[in-house]
Formats: structure tokens, C-alpha cells, sequence
């Protein structure tokens, strides 16, 4: 088996219509600096974040991605200004902007509940940020109207905003955020409330408003896919920490910590012992004897007792078992339509599910009880940080 | 078990001859007193035939006129200035950093609603007479305005703090967020969405003041006799269907009050 060697793949800068659009290597939109924020006082005390830096480029769509409580709404908020950071600081176009308060910051927010405007028309909503700057009335009523005919409300206009539906008063918020032309849109988890479908739809819409206008998007998502489909480069986090910065790609196939790997996609987690080490490879020997190479990230020296991970998908079932990198008993077979899960108990104890997608023809019947063996695809295994 | 709000409350025994019960006893009283306006003897008790001559007396009644007067001046006064301090407290209390006075601040405003009036009532009178012992200050019927108006802040306060309370704060977020200073979310966004809130309070305030008997009785210098004296007074004299005439009058303004402020409400919910 070859290994290839730790490569790092090109950011994607985006994809439209089967065309992958070029990076430029432009500045960076947003730059945050040391960022800590704490909340409370004395004993009470708890970092939301802790020390947090990144740097977000310019027509970028990145994405905060982490579970609940990970701190990626305070730093959407410390980039709004909603709130202040306790260290750090925070550069719009090498410009520190965190101790402005969010009126003085050319920075809009769509916000997880929408927060229309009740007492305002869709129209009025869309407008309110131009009138608050002050814009001329026929400047503000024709960058309504574009903006109307940019999320396909035209017909709406009038309407009271608790007069449409959900879906509706998501395209609305979008419209009212972006009609200022920010220099940077913040996204607060703003598709969760809205049913799957329409999730679904939102995701390709608000990726098309980004290409469209141009304007860097931050988003902030829990949803591992939602993130994964829409982003340009996603940072991942978890306890107020960064733990990766990279494309969806990277994420995926190069998850550089344990976390980022669980988060993310499904992943089998191989207990195991560094035997040998050589230019970014480790050979692996896992409870079972059997050994594995594995490749690590770079600036992570593995040794002794490890974890290996293995993406479901990243290895093949075989029938001979000796042929395999490991082998073991297939427990369990679950069909999901589009693929099928095999769950193998292997000869050390570890358990180890391996996906296959299904086709019309080629379909390997392997009958639960059966002793498999489990072929790794090059470069399908990975020893993480803890 | 079924769901208990699945319950129908009218199918609950005695659900009906209680509700009847409490219905007359609020609103028969009142009823009878409106019939009797309508009597053409002068007896509040004997009726003799239908007739709308003491209404004539009564819009003809010259002290009627000028404690309508004064009543009006009082309530409005006190309600426009009550309503302006409860709607800046409300503010101070709910759109600001917890300030450590807080709980106290929120115990002085609400004290007026549980101090019984008539100590309020001698307090006040004691007050007003030793500024006018001491330095010579009268303010007339301010005396009065000055009375109601703390008395009804409460009033005002507790509905538009409710209002306060449940709005939405993402809603002020989004408007700083769209560069509207803090001057101008307030303007634009808390204030007309805070003026049902602010309709209630002063509504209620209004009636509060209007009804006021206690306080007033005991501070209301000569010729400021309101609406509520002037019926007090009336009935300790030989009772004609005159004073139920003006009873009508004043429930009818009241429900037309009450009315207008709640379509008002409704009309802005919508």
C-alpha cells in the first residue's frame, strides 16, 4: 500500500453552476487578533473565548462551525458588536473595529430569529438601514426595489412582515441586511428554523446572493452538511477554541484533531501503538496485531499509545479476510437507500463501520456472521491529536 | 386521562348560576341606577314615568359643570405627566445594565399600591401644609395634579414595563445593526412598539384619577371640588334623580374612554 505524502489541496473559492470559480488572493475582510471574551466575575468566571485568532478573506463564505456553547455566536456577535472583547482586537480591512459600537460598523447581521420589524412593511424593513444612513428617498426606494427583485419578494412589498411565511421573512432579512452593501454579512444559524426542504433551497439561494453581490459572508452553523455544502473555508470550534481552519475538503479528508473529525462526518477510531515513524507516516500497530500505516498532521509528532481514524467511506469490504489490513465478524448490515452501512466487529474488539454506496449491479451480498476482511483506501487512515 | 384543557369550562357544575350571580351583582346595581335617571319624579327610589328632565338639569348644573372641569384638568395633567415618568422608568429599569439601586427604585414607584390611599392621603395633605407653613407656596390646583400624578405612576408604570419586558431585544440589536443610533432605534422601533403598552398605562391612570376620592377629599382646597365630590357631596343632601343622571354621564365618558383605548390596542397588535 503507498501512502501519499501530506499535500495540502488548493482552497476552493467557490462553485457555481459546475464551474469552480478562481481564488483570488485577495486581503483579508475581517482579521481577528488574540480575541478572548469572559463572561462574569471573579470564581463565576467563563472564557466564551479564548484567544481566538483567524483571518477571514475578502468574498469569502466562511463558516463558524461547532456544537452549542463552542463560543462561535460570541464571536459573530464581537464582530457585529453586540458585545466587546476582553483582549484583542478585531481588523475590518486593517481597521480596529472592536470598540465601535455595531451602528458605526459597516457590517450587517441576518439573526437567527429574523428580527423584522413588525410595525414596518417588507418594503420599510429593507429600506430601514439606508434611511438610517441618511440616504436620499429615490436612492433608497430603487435599492429596495433591486433588492426585492434579488430575493424574489417584489410582489410582497406592501405586506406586513407577520403576514408571510417563514421562508419569506428569511428572504426579507437577507434583503434588509444586505441593502446597506456591508463589507462583511453575518449569518447568524439563520436557516434553522426552517423546515428541510426549504433549508435546502435557502442553502443553494444564499450562496447565489453571495456570488451575486460579492460580499464576504461569515455564517454560523451547528450543522456539520449545512457547512460542508455552502462554505468557502470553514474554522471549526469547540470551548471557545479554533481547532481547524480549513476548506470542506480539508476538514473532511484532513480533520487535525479527534474533535474535528467526530464533529464532522462519521469516523471509526482504531485504538492503536506507534511502531515505527518515517516523513509524515507512522506505521501502526492496532489491537488486532494487525499493523497500518497512517498519516498525521504536519507539526504533530505521534508516538506511543494513538488513535487512528478511518472515514466509513474510506474503506471496502472483501471477502477474503487475510487479504485485508483488518479483518473481523460482519454484525450487522443497515441499507439506507443510497448506501449501506456494514457494522464489522473486528479481531481486536474495536467495532468498525464501513460504507458502501449501492448501485444497480455489483451488489456484494455479505451475510451478517461472515469473517470479512476490511481493505483502508491509500492514505484512508490517520492518526489525530486527542 | 384526558388532557385537562381539553375541559370545557361552561360544563363544570354550577358554572352557570355562579356566573349569572356575580354578573348581577356587579352590573344590576348600575343598571338600576341608569333606569332611574330616566325618572321623572324626584325620588332615586319611587319611579313615576319615563323622561330625560334631569339630564337637562343636569348638563344645566353650573357646579356639575365646574367640577367636570377641574376633574378634567386634574386627570389629564396627572395623567400626561404620570405616563411620561412610568414610560422613562420603565426604560431606566428594563433597556439598561442592572444598576444597584434597582430593587429599591422598583419598591418607591410601586410603594402608592400598597400604602393604603388614606395614609397617602394624610401624608400628602401634611405635606402641602407645612411647605405652605414654611414658605408660603401654594400651587392651587397643582396641589392636586401633584397628588394624582404619584399616585397613578404605578398605574402607568406596571403595563408599559410588561410591554418592555416581553418585546423582542434582537428587534433594538437589528436596528443598531442597521446603523440606527441608539436616539434613533428608540424613535423608530421601541417607541411604536412600545405605544400599546403606553395606551394602557395612561388609560389606566386616567381612570384612576378620574375615580380618586380619598386623596382628593382630603387635599382639594375651596372650589376644587372634582366630579367624585361633587356626587359625595350631592348625596349627603336630599337625593334627586339628578345625581344618577350624572352617574350615566360619567359612566358613559368612562366606557367611551376605555372603548377608544382598546381599540387602539387591538388596532396595533394587528
Amino acid at each position: 500500500m503507498t501512502i501519499k505524502p501530506e499535500q495540502n489541496l488548493p482552497p476552493r473559492a467557490g462553485f457555481l453552476n459546475g464551474v469552480i470559480v478562481p481564488e483570488q488572493p485577495g486581503k483579508n475582510a475581517i482579521e481577528v487578533r488574540g480575541v478572548r471574551k469572559v463572561f462574569g466575575t471573579g470564581e463565576a468566571q467563563v472564557a466564551a473565548l479564548d484567544t481566538v485568532s483567524v483571518a477571514i478573506r475578502e468574498n469569502e463564505f466562511f463558516t463558524l462551525l461547532g456544537p452549542s456553547g463552542c463560543g462561535k455566536t460570541t464571536l459573530l456577535r464581537l464582530i457585529a458588536g453586540f458585545d466587546f472583547p476582553s483582549e484583542g482586537e478585531i481588523l475590518l480591512y486593517g481597521e480596529d473595529i472592536a470598540p465601535l459600537p455595531p451602528f458605526k460598523r459597516p457590517v450587517n447581521t441576518v439573526f437567527q430569529s429574523y428580527a423584522l420589524f413588525p410595525h414596518m412593511t417588507v418594503a420599510q424593513n429593507i429600506g430601514f438601514g439606508l434611511e438610517m444612513l441618511g440616504k436620499p428617498k429615490a436612492e433608497i426606494q430603487a435599492r429596495v426595489a433591486q433588492m426585492l427583485k434579488l430575493v424574489k419578494m417584489e410582489a410582497l412589498a406592501g405586506r406586513r412582515t407577520s403576514q408571510i411565511s417563514g421562508g419569506q421573512q428569511q428572504r426579507v432579512a437577507l434583503a434588509r441586511a444586505l441593502a446597506p452593501q456591508p463589507k462583511v454579512l453575518l449569518l447568524d444559524e439563520p436557516l434553522s428554523a426552517l423546515d428541510y426542504k426549504l433549508r435546502k433551497e435557502m442553502q443553494i439561494e444564499l450562496k447565489r446572493l453571495q456570488h451575486e453581490t460579492g460580499i464576504t459572508f461569515i455564517f454560523v452553523t451547528h450543522d456539520q452538511e449545512e457547512a460542508l455544502t455552502m462554505s468557502d473555508r470553514i474554522a471549526v470550534m469547540s470551548s471557545g477554541k479554533i481547532l481547524q481552519v480549513g476548506a470542506p475538503r480539508d476538514i473532511y479528508d484532513r480533520p487535525a484533531e479527534r474533535f474535528v473529525a467526530d464533529f464532522i462526518g462519521e469516523t471509526n477510531f482504531l485504538k492503536g501503538t506507534v511502531v515505527s515513524k518515517k516523513s509524515g507516516v507512522a506505521t501502526v500497530k492496532l489491537a488486532s496485531d494487525a499493523t497500518v500505516a497512517a498519516g498525521f498532521p504536519e507539526g504533530f509528532d505521534p508516538s506511543g499509545a494513538v488513535t487512528v481514524v478511518v472515514r466509513p467511506e474510506h474503506a471496502d469490504l472483501i471477502v477474503d479476510a487475510a487479504k485485508g489490513t483488518v479483518a473481523g465478524i460482519l454484525a450487522n448490515v443497515v441499507y439506507f437507500g443510497t448506501d449501506t452501512h456494514y457494522h464489522v466487529k473486528l479481531d481486536g474488539g474495536d467495532n468498525f463501520i464501513v460504507r458502501h454506496q449501492n448501485s444497480r449491479s455489483g451488489a456484494v451480498a455479505f451475510a451478517p456472521g461472515a469473517k470479512v476482511g476490511i481493505v483502508f483506501e491509500d492514505d484512508g487512515a490517520r492518526i489525530l491529536r486527542d | 386521562m384526558a388532557d385537562p384543557r381539553t375541559i370545557d369550562i361552561k360544563d363544570q357544575p354550577g358554572f352557570r348560576s355562579i356566573a349569572i350571580l356575580c354578573l348581577c351583582v356587579l352590573y344590576v346595581p348600575i343598571l338600576i341606577l341608569m333606569i332611574f335617571s330616566f325618572n321623572t319624579g324626584s325620588l332615586v327610589t319611587h319611579w313615576e314615568g319615563v323622561g330625560f328632565g334631569w339630564y337637562g338639569s343636569a348638563l344645566l348644573n353650573e357646579e356639575f359643570h365646574r367640577a367636570a372641569q377641574n376633574t378634567l384638568i386634574i386627570s389629564t395633567s396627572a395623567t400626561i405627566i404620570s405616563t411620561i415618568v412610568a414610560t422613562l422608568a420603565a426604560i431606566g429599569m428594563t433597556r439598561v445594565k442592572p444598576w444597584r439601586g434597582l430593587p429599591a427604585a422598583f419598591m418607591v414607584i410601586n410603594l402608592p399600591l400598597m400604602v393604603p390611599e388614606i395614609i397617602t392621603a394624610v401624608a400628602t395633605l401634611s405635606f402641602f401644609a407645612l411647605i405652605a407653613g414654611a414658605f408660603g407656596l401654594n400651587f392651587g390646583i397643582g396641589n392636586l395634579i401633584l397628588a394624582h400624578t404619584v399616585f397613578c405612576i404605578p398605574f402607568a408604570y406596571m403595563p408599559i414595563r410588561a410591554r418592555l419586558e416581553d418585546m423582542d431585544l434582537t428587534l433594538e440589536a437589528a436596528a443598531a445593526d442597521l446603523y440606527a443610533t441608539p436616539w434613533h432605534a428608540f424613535r423608530r422601533i421601541t417607541l411604536p412598539l412600545l405605544v400599546p403598552g403606553i395606551m394602557s398605562g395612561a388609560a389606566l391612570a386616567f381612570i384612576v384619577s378620574f375615580d380618586d376620592f380619598t386623596i382628593t377629599q382630603l387635599v382639594a382646597g375651596p372650589g376644587q371640588t372634582t366630579l367624585p365630590l361633587y356626587i359625595w357631596n350631592q348625596i349627603r343632601r336630599p337625593m334627586t334623580p339628578e345625581i344618577n343622571a350624572i352617574s350615566t354621564i360619567l359612566l358613559l365618558v368612562s366606557i367611551l374612554f376605555v372603548s377608544v383605548s382598546f381599540l387602539i390596542a387591538r388596532r396595533r397588535a394587528k
